[in-house]
């Protein structure tokens, strides 16, 4: 009786401390968690607060119709980067659709539990997390060496390298969410598996390929290292000419933001603007196309 | 071998069977195997022509292995095989030389959760037809509209033919899935448990569509609910741990089973 009671008292007042101990714990964790957001988010705010303030003081008149300026000279925009970007990244992302879907297929339809598979899958992981700067050396010793000079194609291969692992990665996850029975019902209808493929398990993950492919875009839009070493840039007007150095966006603000002179680093933070507003764009859309998907 | 019990069964049913007119189907010496796991053990039985056959059992024991041997829909999981052979109106389906898509036409499969494909009504009935038929667009329409009606979905859907599929109700989508086997006209008809994933109304309606296929169709059905088989089937197979345990007519089956397992688990003592 007595042990049974002492026994009662001690588990009382250990419970007791228990629970103070643990009241404390949680308010220690509650805080160090929201102050960490709140670090990162006034980090994040900052930067876009002053990207938003000296961006729009370099939106001039002139931004989107002329080509960037001398060195020292005023006025000019920044119209031929502009342009020059939406060509690499159309190079690029032209390139590495087809192939990301394909081996995304392959690696969810054909590949299922195969060495190769895993081994591929593997090596796609390491590339998606791979310093973009060795794949802008990459294509430098590929192309830009042999062809004697920095060109529009290589700064587009370099760019579909980069989007191809993250085009493979989301193709796989997403065809890897479309149900077993669905492939077996198209099966036992007597379809041979390209038309499975094809008619029944793209296109019921359709939406989640283009996310993709749209997440891989907003990806490269931004990418500097891999251009320094294949499109450089060019000053004068986009030629069409994609065998010379192409103007581009990330370059251009790595030059011009690093430059002495003020209309330089205004334009510069202007094309900041530009890429970011863009990359958020793609951002949105990538969410609005998968959205009906979900709530499916 | 657990052959030593299974014989005598297997002969006994073979003469019983032989009131359901002709063989459509013939199973001999079955064996089936999941990597290295055993699924099904010698089994012997015949479907017969136009007759609803319900495959009952407690769940494992065989009964969704067996009607996916018919359409060697299995094949798809590389370690998944079957041994023996399966006689489709004498030609035997287990054969190597067997064209599997061509088979698959012939054999039509209902699964147990609605799968249309995620495009339109009619495109979903008329996905089988336009793999092994080209018809000008008026037949194909007629086609469509046969087929849906054989389905007994026509007058719900016949306003809508260019909606989603998905965007049916799941007892309606079933029904699109029967409309897209129906289409391809094919010999026998497998049923997975179709109405599992339904309530009751829906499950109503599917019952009297499988009853009035029959006209047509030789029926497999594999169920797990054993008034659904007494309901809508002329012969039922009853199955256990891999086996064929008994096989006659239904009500006989039903009524006055010869082995103890057979009248334990209809009677719900196990399963």
């Amino acid at each position: 009786m007595d042990a049974s009671n002492t026994i009662t008292t001690t588990t009382g007042r250990r419970s007791g401390r228990v629970r103070h101990g643990r009241r404390v714990a949680d308010r220690v964790l509650r805080i160090a968690c929201t102050g960490a957001t709140l670090v990162g988010a006034l980090v994040l705010g900052s930067i876009l607060v002053m990207l938003i303030v000296q961006g729009v003081r370099g939106f001039t008149p002139t931004l989107f119709t002329n080509p960037t300026p001398g060195p020292g000279s005023e006025g000019g925009g920044i119209a031929n980067a502009i342009l020059g970007s939406l060509v690499l990244t159309g190079i690029g992302i032209l390139i590495a659709t087809p192939i990301g879907v394909m081996a995304g297929t392959y690696l969810a339809e054909y590949g299922r539990g195969s060495k190769l598979a895993a081994l591929i899958r593997f090596l796609n992981d390491i590339l998606l997390s791979a310093p973009s700067i060795l794949i802008g050396l990459f294509v430098y010793t590929l192309m830009v060496r042999p062809m004697g000079t920095y060109s529009g194609w290589a700064g587009g291969v370099a760019l579909a390298i980069i989007a191809v692992p993250v085009i493979v990665r989301t193709t796989e996850d997403m065809l890897r969410l479309v149900p077993g029975t669905l492939r077996e019902a198209g099966a036992a209808l007597g379809a041979p598996p390209s038309t499975v493929i094809m008619s029944v398990t793209w296109r019921a993950a359709s939406a989640g390929i283009v996310t993709g492919i749209i997440l891989a875009l907003a990806r490269i839009a931004g990418e500097t290292a891999p251009l320094l070493f294949t499109a450089l840039n060019n000053n004068s007007w986009f030629s069409a000419n994609l065998m010379g150095g192409v103007a581009n966006l990330p370059v251009m603000i790595y030059q011009f933001a690093l430059s002495p002179y003020p209309n330089w680093q205004g334009l510069a933070w202007a094309g900041a603007l530009l890429i970011t507003a863009t990359i958020l764009a793609l951002s949105i859309i990538a969410r609005l196309v998968i959205k009906p998907q979900a709530s499916r | 071998m657990n052959a030593a019990s299974a014989i005598p069964t297997v002969e006994l049913n073979r003469n019983r069977a032989d009131e359901g007119g002709p063989v459509r189907i013939a199973v001999k010496d079955l064996n089936f195997y999941y990597g290295s796991f055993h699924g099904l053990k010698d089994v012997n039985l015949d479907f017969h022509d136009r007759q609803v056959t319900a495959l009952i059992g407690p769940s494992g024991c065989g009964k969704s292995t067996l009607l996916r041997c018919f359409n060697r829909i299995y094949s798809l999981y590389p370690e998944q095989r079957a041994e023996g052979e399966i006689l489709l109106d004498g030609e035997n389906i287990l054969s190597p030389s067997i064209d599997l898509n061509e088979l698959r036409s012939r054999i039509g499969m209902v699964f147990q959760k609605p799968t249309p494909f995620p495009m339109s009504i009619y495109d979903n009935v008329a996905f089988g037809l336009r793999l092994y038929e080209k018809l000008p667009k008026s037949e194909l329409d007629g086609r469509i509209e046969e087929s849906l009606r054989k389905a007994a979905l026509w007058d719900e859907v016949k306003d809508k033919l260019r909606q989603q599929g998905t965007g049916l109700s799941g007892g309606q989508q079933q029904r699109l899935c029967i409309a897209r086997t129906v289409a391809q006209k094919p010999e026998v008809i497998l049923f997975d448990e179709p109405t599992s994933a339904l309530d009751p109304i829906s499950t109503g309606r599917i019952e009297e569509l499988i009853e009035q296929l029959r006209d047509e169709f030789t029926i497999v059905i594999v169920t797990h609910n054993m008034q659904q088989a007494a309901r809508i089937s002329q012969f039922t197979a009853f199955m256990y741990l891999g086996q064929l345990v008994e096989f006659g007519p239904t009500n006989r089956m039903f009524m006055n089973p010869t082995e103890r397992r057979t009248q334990d688990y209809i009677t719900g003592r196990f399963g």
